[in-house]
């Protein structure tokens, strides 16, 4: 069992649902309701990842954030090390990636809160963030937790794009993913079935659990 | 039992809303409305007359392109000036048409939403008293998923109460509910508004409930206002052939001002054969071309069994040509003389029976001079008589 690989992999799911969590809010609300020329367009890019190959989407993640690119110089000059084949890379690799796992769930949780009700909460003189504190995310909230707990598993079982963007740096970009396929390339079938059942049952507890609450907010209703 | 300030009396004798509100698109809008501290007017139209637009513009929910809305010499928006208050610093009370409740609150916490600007430790007992006020005692922790549509309403009413606004808006708060509920819920709401102080206003596209509830209706088309009066007034007195179709006045023809009796008081109007005496309406000159109409509670039956003595009001005689059952009345439609126009009554269904009124029966009528309305004549109207759409 590979510990350092798996506190990698969940320091990654923490961190890209943290990222995730307000940008899904902001975009989900955003193309929930607002009416704006290409809104097509700005979906279909949200959309692109959940087609693409990873390695496709690893490789353009490699051009654009490495060491030749203006991202990857500026994060370069401001933190003193580069973006690929590092912790803050992988970060930001796995941020793009789910972004639809994120922001899909949220834009139809928004989406299902009817406008009378936002309305209603105005007329009754709730500031815009008291109505989104007080109505919107309680509304939204099962939308909004499927998205995290979507993105967070997802996180921990991307293979491709944490591949061709980290590498396979022990404690710096090796997650779980990549040391089961480790190895099982080393022929310790031991090890890798243990990280696979290991994965397998956080996977189940997660999603299990997210529909429990879910389930059970709706009941309340 | 403390009532929020909303409900207690010594309202400002300035206090009211105005506004003047015109835009072309997406609906159109062209209305001036006033309506007074304690006053209740009702936007009365079709669907698509703006009626609930108009409301949503003093809501701040929806920006037109010219006007104003103040309410008690506040401005709430000006479009010369580019000043637009959102809805939350409006101070306005809306009940929508669906009410628009938080589900995920109970009704108590629906109410208390609105009390944002009641310091926290008054916020519960207002909310529960204002809840007593409209009857729901007892259902406090309720959801609105477990309440009825009554009880939803009422919720709507007391949770639009609950920020003690300076303007009521109503926007079609009955039609969700089946009739026997909209009769009670009527009762209570014009129980609870003798004790409100602020204006209200309620949209509605029914004229029975828009009478029973405000003191004015103001008669909407195409985001116009046709006409502004009491129910009374506009019921009996429409301003316009439009208005009197749309106040649902079934009897409407054209006719010719013959001239005025200054001494008997009448103004004569020739209408086929026939010579009608009317209230007198000296603004009109002779030989004028009108249209007229006469609601039908001014259409009398005679009785058959007893002849009419010479002396009677107007008399038509013609023949039934259907009678319809709404229940406890029926409606007579009778066509009268060689041009075949017809006049429609609602009798009473014993009436009916005693007369054994059926179709083809000769009937005589007595059309009352007051209910006698004369207007300016509708474009295109052949035949001297209006189809009811």
């Amino acid at each position: 069992m590979d510990w350092s690989a798996l506190r990698l992999s969940l320091a990654l799911g923490a961190w890209t649902i943290a990222i995730l969590l307000p940008v899904g809010i902001v975009c989900g609300r955003w193309l929930a309701w607002g009416a704006f020329r290409g809104k097509g367009v700005v979906e279909s890019l949200l959309a692109l990842p959940l087609v693409l190959p990873p390695t496709v989407l690893g490789y353009y993640l490699l051009v654009f954030m490495g060491g030749h690119s203006p991202l990857g110089r500026l994060f370069e000059q401001t933190f003193g090390q580069g973006l690929v084949f590092s912790f803050g890379g992988l970060v930001a690799a796995s941020v793009l990636v789910n972004l639809p796992f994120a922001v899909q769930p949220m834009q139809r949780a928004f989406e299902a809160i009817p406008r009378e009700v936002r309305e209603a909460a105005a007329c009754c003189g709730m500031s815009r963030w008291q109505v989104l504190a007080r109505v919107e995310l309680p509304l939204a909230w099962p939308g909004i937790l499927t998205a995290l707990v979507l993105s967070f598993t997802h996180t921990l079982g991307e293979f491709g794009v944490v591949l061709m963007v980290g590498g396979s740096i022990p404690g710096e970009t090796k997650t779980i993913a990549i040391a089961i396929y480790d190895r099982v390339q080393a022929f310790d079938d031991a090890a890798a079935g243990q990280m696979a059942a290991l994965l397998l049952i956080i996977s189940f507890v997660t999603i299990g659990l997210s529909y429990v609450l879910t389930n059970r907010a709706r009941l309340r209703r | 039992m403390s009532l929020p300030t909303a409900l207690a009396s010594g309202a400002d004798p300035r206090a009211g809303l105005t506004a003047r509100l015109r835009q072309t698109s997406p609906i159109p809008l062209d209305v001036d409305l006033t309506c007074r501290a304690g006053q209740v007017l009702a936007l009365v139209g079709p669907s698509g007359s703006g009626k609930s637009t108009i409301l949503r513009a003093v809501a701040g929910l929806t920006r037109p392109a010219e006007g104003f809305v103040r309410c008690d010499g506040e401005v709430w928006f000006d479009a010369a000036t580019g000043l637009a208050r959102p809805p939350q610093h409006r101070s306005v009370g809306m009940v929508f048409q669906n009410y628009a409740l938080f589900p995920h609150m109970d009704a108590l916490g629906n109410v208390m939403a609105a009390m944002g600007h009641l310091p926290k430790a008054q916020r519960r007992e207002r909310a529960l008293s204002l809840l007593a006020r409209v009857h729901l005692d007892g259902l406090a922790a309720r959801h609105p998923a477990a309440l009825s549509g009554g009880q939803q309403q009422r919720v709507a009413v007391a949770r639009a109460l609950a920020r003690d606004p300076r303007v009521l808006l109503l926007d079609e708060p009955f039609s969700a509910v089946d009739r026997a509920t909209r009769q009670r819920l009527y009762m209570e709401l014009a129980e609870l508004r003798r004790d409100l102080k602020m204006p209200t206003l309620l949209v509605t596209h029914d004229l029975e409930e828009a009478s029973i509830l405000a003191d004015t209706l103001c008669i909407l088309h195409r985001g116009r206002t046709l006409q502004t009066g009491t129910p009374t007034e506009v019921k009996t007195r429409p301003a316009s052939v439009a208005v009197a179709r749309l106040v649902d006045i079934r009897n409407i023809f054209d006719g010719v001002v013959l001239g005025h009796n200054e001494a008997k008081g009448v103004t004569l109007l020739g209408w086929q054969e026939h010579v009608f005496h009317t209230r007198l309406q000296r603004d009109i000159a002779p030989d004028t071309a009108v249209s007229w109409c006469i609601p039908a509670s001014h259409v009398l039956l005679h009785r058959r069994d007893r002849p009419t003595r010479g002396d009677a009001e107007n008399p038509v005689t013609g023949v039934v040509s259907d009678l319809l059952s709404l229940g406890e009345t029926v409606r007579m439609t009778v066509a009268l003389g060689p041009s075949g126009a017809r006049i429609t009554v609602p009798v009473l269904v014993h009436v009916v029976q005693r007369n054994g009124l059926e179709p083809g029966s000769t009937v005589t009528l007595t059309l009352r001079a007051e209910g006698i309305h004369l207007m300016n004549p509708a474009p295109q109207t052949p035949g001297g008589m209006h189809p009811h759409p």
